[in-house]
This record gives structure tokens, C-alpha cells and sequence, in this order.
């Protein structure tokens, strides 16, 4: 094969001293009942000493079993590994027998799952757990490894290791845990770390710590790390190199700054134009890259972008693409005949639609569609602390808050998770009944029974595309049910009509009404939960983290989506995210929630430019920018511990426990929310005094 | 507004309507399983054309008591204490064993599966005042609970079946049913689509029988299916103790106890066959009730 050989000589040339990973050729196949799916499809790159190497792609390009394969993970029954080599430090780990490959995990080569909350033994103390290695692979005693133990979790940053070395995982929050995970990856000095999404799991504050610690580590003691990720800003903020996988194979590589500032395929500039950026001002369509990606069943001949590729030629479905020298630098290699093209006209090779420039604007003027006003929502809990105590009390998850939102507006609702940020959309459903507080809509205030009347006005949109459609009913049914039950149309003949309309309208096919959720993709799915809620032309869809569970390239099709259909028909959207970019891009207002609380409410831009609160700040520092010149001029001030338990509160304000600027009077009362412009409020103790 | 989007797979017609032929393609087991409760149907249905002999006609000097009933020509697979044909017992017997356990092992099921699923969704005291009677269901036993259905319900016979057996057995099947599917139905009640459905209005019943009753088809086949066999032996324990089928009328679980038993020695066949009877009709209907759990789920669909 002409890749083959063309590769090889490359990698001859490129073999320097400090290589400590060289793979060739590697593919990994799986034996499905009704065919082979080649998940890995002849890769190779190394990792020099200590490098950072990063791996992108969206879900199902095979980075996570390429890794897998590296440490011989994956089921030998069903996965078949071949590889010209796999040279780690000069042994062949592809071939080694499974007792000398044992040595090196864990020894040498070390692993970060993505699951913080399963990976740790459950049963097991912590202590156990960070011993273990040591035990079997330095052969320590046990007082040796608990000494040991306690220095590795000093080093994460774990407070108190010693009287933290006998607790269990249950006792540790998911960022401490993903500490642990990193500290056990540490135990015996390894000379690689692979980390697999190791902060998809984590808030954003949070995944800050656990990314500056890993960087930091891997400096200092020159340990070489692959971070598998799909989320880019992650990249340009900390990895030194990038390889762009898509369909199962590499089809870019380089150095942070040549991915980000000099992409050469269309894939990579896609994916990168696709993602919503904070530090841009809002407004316009995102890029998005049509379709999906193909079945690695039969993939297609040739360039495997070509269905997707806006600068597609004929000769791109007829030909294979390899790795080649971009500009003539050897560290940039593209798979695309005509990355010169790309590298010259770069965004430009992606129509965006020019007509739609700018956002939506919002009519004030009259009454807000919905008012939500001293909203409070408590869930009782109760646990036995002894023989005949038991403590019983509730967690405030959502605690005095306000806000409107008008017809056609969209407000943002970001927070770390445990805010309160879902329950409030909850709350508003009446999926959960509130505690207190008044809810109007429409001007009609709304309790238990009169929510009955404006149920087709109010909708939703869930975050899991996989478990928001019952598997056992097909997207027709789905589609039709409530059209049945509300009687909005009784004629079976009109109804079918209107699904078809409604598929096309959220940019699906009509037949599509026969399949089952499950025959269809995530984003796919997504949209057929957008157009149930469209299927009751609702005045309100209250959107609950619609986007975080797709790819980058899904979510800005979906993003656009909502966008569109807002401006089409005028409806109101209360977003519920986590991602501070993605909130902005789509949000008119934004309201910053912490520990059940409004911390910051402001317009997108005002906000984001120049926020008031110390949450916001941190939060704003804490999320990773997909540019790694901005990200090396940024000073972070990365916030401090964990959020506090919502069962017992911090007194006064609820950020003081974590404030950077905290002050005596923090703790004495709440902070009101204060008006500092229009528009923009924030609740902060300083200023007050100003 | 549109937004292209662009598929892999080519624009398809609607898809095809499954037929019996790809039940048979797809699930030979299920199949087999099928075909043997059909055998075993039509035997019972056309009983008298059958049958060698009438069930109840005895033949003395069959009779294993005087040294015969070997199985033989005369009588293929041999006679009982009484000198009566087990063959024509057996297909006889099919009957009550056919009816009594299916629709028994059906209403205990399906009462069962509604009423934990229920609990799940209302949940709080609804479920707690549910929960709690089903303990107190499940501390009886099983026999206990049939000969209080049966004592003080009248004796009603449909078709030559008696209806009080049906309930008698069915009844304690609903508890170990209900919970079973409660704690399937508790983690379904949690879905989005759950939510999805409330926040489009719907009645409590509607989310109940057509958004959560369906996704809990798995375990309650499996339920089904192993109670059917149960629900032919405890026939037979009922019969036993005079209060189920009453001899002479034959039935499989009468042909395995009482003082049939009592040959296993010198005659085996007389319990041997009835008792592999109740295993292929057992096994004929796991066969056909795990292929109808694939098959009923989209998720495995070829």
C-alpha cells in the first residue's frame, strides 16, 4: 500500500533520541455479527519525553481505542490489533506476551478514565488504592507505600492526605476523585500517561485544577501525556501537539499553534469554526459541518471527509489521502490534496449564510411571558446518624430567584453542576412542585392544576437525546401522541401531514416517522425531541442542557436550529447550560446561578465583558478558549476548592467559602442584587461599599 | 428556514412489516418453542381423535400392581396404578396443564406488572400503602393463599376449566410480579421521556400502560414464562389435597403425586413421563417467551 511505505519513510526520517512512543500503522478491528468495523484505521505518530500530545475528534473516530490498544486493553476475543510496531522506549509492546505487558502497566505506562465516579473500587479505601501499585509494581511494603501514598496525594493537591488516606470513594467529590485517579496514574513514576477525556466528567472550575495539575506533573517531571478529548478549548489552553482524528484515521497533525492558528484540512477549520467562541461578541450562525460521519462498516473509498467536505473534488472519492508535509514543515502534516487551498483561504472554504447576520432583538415593551419571583425549591432529606437519631433536613436547591423572560427571548441559565440550575427548569414544568414562590405565565399564575392549561405552551427540551425518546415507539408515534391527546388534529390523514412538516422543519427526512429512536444518531435524536416540543407550537421551550451530550459539529447544527426557529416563529427560550461560550452565543440574558442562588444577571455581552461578580470571573477564567495565542496571554486565576454541600450552606453569601476577594462583611448577610447597569445585576457584598 | 442535512444512508421506503418468516429466520428457537405449544395445543383441543383410549377407562391387568403396564404396543407408554392409558392421560391432561397454567401465570403476571408499575409511578404513600400489602401477600404461602381463594370463592367451571384454580394459583403470583417490575419500573419513572411525557400533559394512565408498561416487557416475559411451570406443579399440589382437579379427570401435576409416586421403582414411566411433559411444555414456553422479548424489542431488530 502506498501509505504504508510513504509513512514509514517519514517516520525514519523523524526518529530522533527522545522518541518515547513510536506507532506504525496501528488498526484495530472488531468482529461484529454482521461485519468488521475497522475503529483504528493504519495510524501512526509518536510521543517524544514529555510531550503533551493531544488526540481530538468527535465521538466514534476511534481515539479512545486507539489508546485502549496502546495499553492492550480491549477484549482480545473481539478485537483484532495489528501494527507494524508499537515501540514504547524501544520494546515492541504489540507483541510482547500479556506477563511482560503487565510490567508496564501501571509501572510505566499509566492510565486516566474519563468516569472519576466509577473507576475507583468503591469498597476499597483510598489508601488501598494508591498503595496497590506500589505493592505490586516497587515491590514496597505497606508502611513504604503508605508513606508514599501521602506524598502522591500531597502532590494532586488533596488536603489532608493523611486522615484522607483511610476514607472510601463515596467520601470524595468527583474533582477529588478525579485527583486520586491521577495520583494512582503517578504512583510508580511512569514515563507515559494516557488520560481518556479525563474532565468531560467535571465542572469547569474544577476541570481547570485537574488540567493546570496534569500540565504541571508532567513538566516537572517530564512525564509525556496523551489527552484524549473532544473539547477543543481544552487543547489550544495545554497540549503542546494535536492529532485531528476523523473516520478512524489521523488526517491532521502539528503543533497546538499550527492546528489552531493554520489548520490545512477541512475537517480540523470546520471543527474549529463549529465551536462558539466567549471571546468573540455575540451574533451570526455558527459554521456547522453538514451530515454525519460515515458508517465504519464499509467506509467510503478515498478521502473519507468527502460527504461532508465543502471543497470536495471528484478526484477526492477515488483516491486514498495520506499524511503529507504541509508548507514544508515535517511537524505539519496534513491528509487533504488540497490543504494548500485550505491553508489559504481557511473559514472561507465554509459558506455561511451571509443573510442572517446579527441576533434576534427583543420587543420589552410589553408583559414578560413568564415571571418567575421568589422561586424556591427544597427536597427534604433525612438520614439515621445513630440508634435513635436521625438527622432530618433539605437542601436548598433553588433559593430566591427571579427572573423574566420576554416573548421571543432566550436567557441563559450557566452554573456549575448542583446550582439549581435544572431545578429550576423543573420547578417551572412543575416536574417537581416548588416550595414557594409565584410563577406567572402568560399572566396567569401557576400552581399544581392550572399548569394543566398551559402545558402545550410550555415545552422542553432534555440533554440526553438517548433516554428523552421511549425506545419503544417509533418518532411517529413519538411525533403523534400529543397531537392525539390535546386534539389539535383529529384527522389521522392531516396529522401525518403534519409530521412530515414538523421533520422537515427541524431538518429531518419524513420517513424518518417509521424508525425507532435508536436507528438514528444523537443529533438526530435531538432534533426529533426539538420538533415534540414544536408539535404543541409552544410559546416557552425550556431547554435543558440541549446540547452537551453531541459533538461540536452536532451541536453548532442544533445550536443554529434553535436559532432559526426562534426567529421563524418567535419563540422564548430558557437555556440551561454549562458551557459558558455556548450560553453566550445563543442567550439575549444570562443568569449565573451558584448554590441555588442568582449570583449575576446581565445581556450576553455586558456580561461576559465585564462581569461583576467575583463567580462569574472565576468561572470566565476557568473555561478553556480554542486559541492558544489567547490562551497563553490569559493569567488564570483558577478558583480555589469545591462547591460546599447545599445541605449546610455557607452563612451569608454562598460564594464566600471559595471568593477570592472574600471580606468580613461576606459572611454577615446576604448580598442583595444589585443593579450596576441596565440590564446587568449582580449580588456581591463589595459592591455594595462602592 | 431549512438546514441541510445530509445522510450516509440512502433515502428508504417505508420499512417492511415483519412477517412470520423472518420470526422464523430470525428466532429458530423461538420457533421450535412456538411450534411444540401449538403440538401441544391442538393435542389437548382434539383430545378424544387422539387419544389411543379414554383417559379414564381402566384396564386391570395393566395395572403395574399385578406386574403389568410396561410400556408396550398396547400402551406406548405404558399405565398407571389403575391400569389407565398414560398416553391418552397425558394428552388428556394437556388441558387443564395448558390452560391452567398459562392463563394463571398471564392474569398473575399482567395484575402484577400493572400494579408495580403503578406504585413506581405514583410512588410516596401510594407506593409505600402497595409495598406494604405485597409484603403482607408475599409472607403467606402459596398454598395457604390458593386454598383461601378457592375456600371462599363458589366452584365456577367455563369450558371444563375451573376458573377458581386459574385465580387460586394466579393470585400469588401477583405480589412476586409486582416487585420484580416495580424496581424496573422506579428506574424507568426517572427517564427523560418520562418527563417529556408529563410536561406534554398527558394522564397519569397514559404514561403508564404506553410509556412505561412497554419498557418493562423484558423481565415481565421472563416472569411469565417461569411461572407457568410453576403454575402446573402447584396445580398439582392443589389437586393433591382435593382442591384443584379431582381424579379421575387427568391432569399432569395428579399424574406426579400421590400414589403414583409411590412406584417410581417398579414402575417409573408412571411419573417419568408426565414429568418430562411438564418440562417440555415448560421449556417449549421459555423458548418462545425469550425469542418474543427479542423480538419485541426495536433496539434488536435486524
Amino acid at each position: 500500500m502506498a501509505v504504508k511505505k510513504q509513512n514509514s519513510k517519514k517516520a525514519g526520517r523523524t526518529v530522533t533520541e527522545d522518541v518515547l512512543l513510536d506507532v506504525k500503522n496501528l488498526r484495530v478491528e472488531f468482529k461484529m455479527k454482521n461485519g468488521v468495523v475497522r475503529a483504528v484505521d493504519d495510524i501512526s505518530y509518536q510521543v517524544r519525553k514529555g510531550e503533551f500530545l493531544a488526540v481530538v475528534g468527535e465521538s466514534g473516530c476511534g481515539k479512545s481505542v486507539s489508546a485502549l490498544s496502546l495499553m492492550r486493553l480491549l477484549p482480545e476475543k473481539a478485537a483484532t490489533i495489528t501494527a507494524d510496531h508499537i515501540l514504547f522506549d524501544g520494546i515492541d509492546i504489540s507483541s510482547i506476551p500479556m506477563s511482560e505487558m503487565r510490567k508496564l502497566r501501571g509501572r510505566r505506562i499509566s492510565m486516566i478514565f474519563q468516569e472519576p465516579m466509577t473507576s475507583l473500587n468503591p469498597v476499597l479505601t483510598i489508601g488501598d488504592q494508591i498503595c496497590e501499585p506500589l505493592i505490586t509494581h516497587l515491590g514496597m511494603s505497606e508502611e513504604q507505600a503508605e508513606v508514599r501514598a501521602i506524598e502522591l496525594m500531597a502532590m494532586v493537591g488533596i488536603p489532608e492526605p493523611k486522615n484522607r488516606l483511610p476514607q472510601y470513594p463515596h467520601q470524595f467529590s468527583g474533582g477529588m476523585r478525579q485527583r486520586v485517579m491521577i495520583a494512582i496514574g503517578l504512583a510508580c513514576e511512569p514515563d507515559l500517561i494516557i488520560a481518556d477525556e479525563p474532565t468531560t466528567a467535571l465542572d469547569v472550575t474544577i476541570q481547570a485544577q485537574i488540567l493546570e495539575l496534569l500540565k504541571d506533573i508532567s513538566q516537572r517531571l517530564g512525564i509525556a501525556v496523551i489527552m484524549i478529548t473532544h473539547n477543543l478549548g481544552v487543547v489550544a489552553a495545554y497540549a503542546d501537539n494535536v492529532n485531528v482524528m476523523y473516520a478512524a484515521q489521523i488526517i491532521e497533525k502539528g503543533t497546538a499553534s499550527d492546528i489552531f492558528a493554520n489548520p490545512a484540512h477541512p475537517y480540523s477549520i470546520g471543527l474549529l469554526r463549529s465551536v462558539p467562541r466567549m471571546d468573540k461578541p455575540r451574533g451570526g450562525r455558527l459554521a456547522t459541518i453538514d451530515g454525519l460521519p460515515p458508517n465504519l462498516m464499509n467506509p467510503p473509498s478515498g478521502c473519507r471527509f468527502y460527504a461532508r467536505c465543502p471543497m470536495a473534488q471528484e478526484s477526492c472519492a477515488k483516491t486514498d489521502q495520506s499524511l503529507q508535509e504541509t508548507k514544508g514543515s515535517e511537524m505539519h502534516q496534513t491528509a487533504c490534496y488540497f490543504s494548500e487551498k485550505a491553508l489559504k483561504e481557511g473559514a472561507l472554504i465554509y459558506e455561511t449564510d451571509v443573510s442572517v447576520q446579527g441576533s434576534s432583538t427583543v420587543d420589552k415593551s410589553g408583559e414578560p411571558l413568564l415571571s418567575v419571583s421568589s422561586l424556591r425549591q427544597e427536597f427534604s432529606v433525612s438520614f439515621r446518624t445513630g440508634w435513635f437519631s436521625s438527622y432530618n433536613g433539605s437542601v436548598k436547591a433553588v433559593d430566591d430567584v427571579s427572573f423574566d423572560i420576554y416573548p421571543g427571548e432566550t436567557v441563559g441559565l450557566v452554573g456549575e453542576s448542583g446550582c439549581g440550575k435544572t431545578s429550576v427548569g423543573r420547578a417551572i414544568l412543575h416536574l417537581n412542585d416548588p416550595t414557594s414562590g409565584k410563577i406567572a405565565f402568560d399572566n396567569l399564575s401557576i400552581n399544581k392544576k392550572s399548569i394543566a392549561l398551559v402545558r402545550q405552551d410550555m415545552q422542553v427540551i432534555f440533554q440526553d437525546p438517548f433516554s428523552s425518546l421511549n425506545p419503544r415507539m417509533t418518532i411517529g408515534e413519538i411525533l403523534e401522541e400529543p397531537l392525539k391527546v390535546h386534539n389539535i388534529e383529529s384527522d389521522p390523514e392531516k396529522r401525518l401531514q403534519r409530521i412530515s412538516e414538523l421533520l422537515v422543519k427541524v431538518g429531518l427526512y419524513p420517513y424518518m416517522s417509521d424508525r425507532y429512536p435508536h436507528e438514528l444518531s444523537g443529533g438526530q435524536r435531538q432534533r426529533v425531541g426539538i420538533a415534540r416540543a414544536l408539535s404543541m407550537e409552544p410559546k416557552l421551550i425550556i431547554c435543558d442542557e440541549p446540547v452537551s451530550a453531541l459533538d461540536v459539529s452536532v451541536q453548532a447544527q442544533i445550536i443554529n436550529l434553535l436559532e432559526d426557529l426562534q426567529r421563524e416563529l418567535g419563540i422564548a427560550y430558557l437555556f440551561i447550560a454549562h458551557d459558558l461560550a455556548v450560553v453566550k452565543h445563543i442567550s439575549h440574558k444570562v443568569v449565573v446561578m451558584y448554590l441555588g442562588q442568582i449570583m449575576e444577571v446581565g445581556e450576553g455581552d455586558q456580561l461576559y465583558g465585564e462581569p461583576k461578580h467575583p463567580y462569574t470571573q472565576a468561572l470566565l477564567d476557568a473555561a478553556p478558549i480554542p486559541d492558544p495565542e489567547i490562551e497563553r496571554k490569559r493569567k488564570r486565576s483558577i478558583l480555589k476548592g469545591e462547591l460546599p454541600s447545599p445541605i449546610n450552606p455557607p452563612n451569608g453569601c454562598v460564594f464566600s467559602t471559595r471568593c477570592p476577594k472574600v471580606v468580613a462583611a461576606c459572611t454577615s448577610g446576604r448580598p442583595e442584587l444589585l443593579r450596576v447597569g441596565t440590564e446587568h445585576m449582580a449580588s456581591c457584598v463589595l459592591l455594595d461599599e462602592r | 428556514m431549512t438546514t441541510k442535512i445530509q445522510t450516509n444512508e440512502k433515502m428508504v421506503e417505508k420499512p417492511k412489516r415483519r412477517t412470520i418468516g423472518d420470526f422464523i429466520k430470525q428466532q429458530p428457537l423461538g420457533f421450535i418453542g412456538i411450534v411444540m405449544i401449538i403440538i401441544m395445543f391442538l393435542a389437548a383441543v382434539f383430545a378424544p381423535y387422539v387419544a389411543p383410549y379414554d383417559p379414564t377407562d381402566i384396564d386391570f391387568m395393566a395395572s403395574p400392581a399385578l406386574g403389568g403396564g410396561q410400556p408396550s404396543i398396547e400402551h406406548p407408554l405404558g399405565a398407571d396404578a389403575f391400569g389407565r392409558d398414560i398416553l391418552s392421560r397425558l394428552i388428556f391432561g394437556a388441558r387443564t396443564a395448558l390452560s391452567i397454567g398459562f392463563f394463571s401465570a398471564f392474569i398473575g403476571c399482567s395484575i402484577g406488572a400493572i400494579i408495580g408499575t403503578a406504585s413506581a409511578f405514583f410512588g410516596g404513600k401510594v407506593d409505600l400503602l402497595i409495598q406494604r400489602f405485597i409484603d403482607l401477600m408475599l409472607s403467606f404461602p402459596i398454598i395457604v393463599l390458593a386454598i383461601v381463594v378457592i375456600a371462599i370463592f363458589p366452584k365456577t367451571v367455563i369450558f371444563g376449566i375451573d376458573v377458581n384454580v386459574i385465580v387460586a394459583i394466579a393470585i400469588p403470583f401477583i405480589p412476586k410480579t409486582a416487585r420484580v417490575i416495580r424496581s424496573q419500573a422506579l428506574a424507568i419513572v426517572t427517564l427523560p421521556y418520562v418527563d417529556a411525557a408529563r410536561a406534554n400533559g398527558f394522564s397519569a394512565k397514559r404514561i403508564i400502560f404506553r410509556h412505561v408498561l412497554p419498557n418493562v416487557t423484558a423481565p415481565f416475559l421472563i416472569m411469565m414464562t417461569a411461572f407457568i411451570g410453576q403454575a402446573i406443579l402447584l396445580e398439582a399440589s392443589l389437586s393433591y389435597l382435593g382442591l384443584g382437579v379431582v381424579e379421575p379427570t387427568p391432569s399432569w401435576g395428579l399424574m406426579l403425586a400421590g400414589v403414583n409416586a409411590d412406584y417410581y421403582r417398579s414402575a417409573p414411566w408412571m411419573i417419568l413421563y408426565p414429568g418430562v411433559a411438564v418440562s417440555v411444555a415448560v421449556f417449549s414456553f421459555n423458548l418462545f417467551g425469550d425469542s418474543l422479548r427479542d423480538w419485541l424489542d426495536p433496539k434488536l431488530k435486524l
